[in-house]
């Protein structure tokens, strides 16, 4: 362990409990407390199975996610109609089908396992896009101070006015249109490939990015700003380091427990405007399968059909949840001063 | 104070500007304009249309005549015709019979020959706004005394019971809870109309609905709460953090010794400080809410404005585009400095200069 993170140990020493004289690593009473958060661990465990499902969509599911057999369009096998009696009058039944059909006749459950897939890249992506750019602005901003934190600051409040998700639908218009119709061999042309070839996710990617970066700059540079004035930082100032290895050694390593956690809870976020952008017809390409765009596709029929829309808002919501619980067990388990009942 | 209050609307019209700038640049840095869609014109036809909007001028001549109508308040004489769309301000305000001032032209929709932006704004606003201050109020009355009702009882049932409401409502998107509860209320059950809004222009104040009986609250009770549910989740999570720091703070044990009688404690001296981090929630969740309301209006298919900004954004109805997103801008930054400007009121340690 290097000095910095012991000094943290001591000063956050496990909940404000006296440290024990042996000594833990934070890591480690980190997972502990981790694991003993049942949520969490719920949470935790439903990511894991979804990341799998996921990966493997190609072997889990029972067909191709683009697959139409026209004439099994709305069916649906029977205890699907068991649950929602009131299509009992027009229901066609067929057991091929695990939760029944949509209205071109693709499988809802394989659409389901493949929409996982988008779902769960925009949650790793989204917060490792934000970080990225967010912890490298605010820490700049908030290591050097002075004038060039204010400029930079500033930049953040005036992308702080501006409401996210027009401007996220705003941009993806302004992407659609400028990548369209390239010339192969430029820039935009590589553009247009990439976003084809993830289904349409790059550019919501690049949406998510541009807007989600400005919160997690607040907060580095905020914590930067704290740990700088330690002694620790003078100490190590003093024996010569440069800024670049006060920067990465010293000051990263003890900020980015709280980073994590927010980042973690933002995921959630991410996740939803990823729907609501599919929801609305500007997210994923079709035929693609996004949990926002079955539902959208769902909700055209949800008087005649409630199936199509409800299952797919299920797997929208468990996996919200699952992040949730894991987001809140973190935050208890990294940094249990946010956690503010005890 | 006084001085803070400036400098901050000094900063806002800053702000307001880069958000105009970039919205500008952005709209016409897409390819293609309004005028080439489906049925394509003769080249006649698009020159005069681009002419009679001032698409055929220097981009920063748009711009500039753009911030002109739309910021600067003009004076008239006489008492506004404004029957042409390009002359309709959304803003008159009479002073004398030979003075008036007018402010806020966000010019005329691409869409339609006879409707200005305001136009949209009067008739579709008003909808919106509705929507967002119900969800706003629905999720102050929900949030807060679910946050303090599980803070007085922490770690009983009461305050486990709550906080599930309170991660299932932030779990639960609107575009999940909307189907759910259409589903639900309007298809099964068929006690709320699954579509629509109960408020028609005119509207009281330009925004206020003239009936609020029954056939306004069965139209808009499901959305308000899809959309209010999700924010009276966070203050209630907040409320409850920040009651549960404060009630173990000194000044509690100080009242208790002296005897002040418990329901006194909590109201008179626990409740107003735990409440000063929950107003400066209000800024962020409201810009939420503003965002939401576009979701939970294209999920109920309520006229408001998020259908008429996603078909604007398709049809580069560029004054719509950003005449919306003007707008908006300017309400979240001046609900951030009423914030800011309340939680000085509230909070004597802090203050601003």
């Amino acid at each position: 362990m290097t000095q910095p993170v012991s000094l943290e140990n001591n000063e956050f020493g496990a909940g404000g409990r006296p440290i024990s004289v042996k000594g833990e690593s934070l890591f480690r009473d980190s997972v502990r407390r981790l694991a003993r958060n049942k949520a969490a661990v719920v949470g935790g465990t439903i990511i894991v199975i979804l990341i799998l499902v996921a990966l493997f969509a190609n072997v889990v599911a029972p067909y191709p996610y683009a697959e139409q057999t026209l004439v099994d369009q709305n069916k649906l096998p029977q205890w699907v109609l068991s649950l929602f009696p009131t299509m009992k009058p027009y229901a066609q039944l067929s057991s091929d089908y695990f939760i029944g059909a949509d209205y071109v006749g693709r499988d809802l459950f394989s659409r389901i396992i493949f929409g996982a897939r988008v779902s769960l890249t925009v949650a790793f992506i989204g917060p490792l896009i934000s970080l990225l750019i967010g912890v490298t602005y605010g820490s700049i901003s908030g290591y050097f101070g002075g004038r060039l934190d204010n400029l930079m600051m500033r930049v953040v409040d005036v992308l702080y006015a501006f409401p996210s998700l027009l401007f996220i639908i705003l941009l993806l218009a302004f992407f659609r249109s400028t990548f369209a119709h390239p010339t192969p061999g430029t820039f935009t042309y590589t553009m247009s490939q990439l976003d084809s070839a993830s289904g349409g996710l790059l550019f919501i990617f690049i949406g998510i990015g541009l807007t989600a970066w400005e919160t997690m700059a607040r907060l580095t540079r905020g914590q930067v700003l704290s740990v700088r004035e330690k002694e620790f930082i003078e100490a190590a100032r003093t024996l010569g380091a440069k800024d670049g290895r006060i920067m990465f050694r010293h000051i990263l390593p003890n900020v980015v427990g709280p980073l994590v956690v927010a980042e973690t809870l933002a995921i959630p976020g991410y996740i939803s405007t990823e729907a609501f952008l599919s929801f609305i017809g500007i997210g994923v390409n079709p035929p693609t399968p996004s949990w926002g765009s079955m539902i959208s596709d769902g909700a055209q029929v949800i008087r005649t059909y409630p199936n199509q829309a409800v299952f797919p808002a299920l797997a929208l919501a468990i996996t919200m949840f699952a992040f949730n619980f894991l987001g809140d067990g973190l935050r208890d388990a990294l940094d249990p001063r946010l956690r503010g009942n005890q | 104070m006084g001085r803070y209050i400036i400098r901050r609307i000094l900063y806002m019209l800053v702000v307001i500007l880069v958000v105009s700038f970039i919205t500008f640049g952005l709209m016409h840095s897409v390819p293609g304009g309004p005028f080439d869609k489906e049925k394509s014109l003769p080249a006649e036809i698009i020159a005069n249309l681009e002419k009679r909007y001032h698409l055929d001028q220097p981009l920063w001549k748009q711009y500039l005549s753009y911030l002109n109508d739309v910021f600067v308040p003009h004076i008239a004489h006489e008492k506004p015709k404004g029957l042409d769309v390009a002359d309709d301000y959304l803003i008159d305000i009479k002073i004398t019979d030979t003075f008036w001032i007018r402010w806020m032209n966000f010019g005329p929709t691409f869409s339609s020959r006879s409707r200005s932006v305001n136009d949209i704004f009067r008739q579709q606003l008003p909808v919106s706004v509705q929507l967002g201050t119900l969800a706003l109020i629905i999720a102050i009355i929900i949030g807060v005394p679910l946050g303090i009702i599980s803070a007085l009882k922490q770690n009983t049932i009461y305050d486990y019971l709550g906080m599930s409401i309170a991660i299932f409502g932030v779990s639960v998107p609107v575009i999940v809870l909307g189907p759910l509860m259409i589903w639900i209320f309007g298809v099964t059950l068929k006690w709320l109309p699954p579509t629509g809004w109960g408020s028609k222009p005119p509207y009281i104040f330009g925004f206020l609905p003239t009936n609020l009986g029954w056939d306004y609250w069965k139209y808009a009770l499901m959305p308000s709460v899809a959309l209010g549910l999700g924010s009276s989740a966070i203050l209630a999570r907040l409320t409850r953090a920040s009651l549960l720091q404060v009630i173990r703070e000194d000044y509690i044990r100080t009242a208790r010794a002296k005897g002040v009688k418990e329901r006194n404690v909590i109201v008179g001296h626990a409740l107003k400080n735990s409440l000063i981090p929950v107003v400066t929630i209000l800024g962020p969740m409201m810009a939420g809410l503003v965002t939401g309301t576009f979701v939970t209006e294209l999920t109920f298919g309520i006229p408001g404005m998020g259908k008429y900004f996603v078909t604007s954004i398709t049809n580069r109805d560029y004054p719509v585009i950003m005449g919306t997103i003007l707008l908006y801008a300017v309400f979240l930054v001046v609900a951030n400095l009423l914030v800011d400007i309340m939680y000085a009121y509230l909070d004597p340690r802090i203050r601003y200069d």
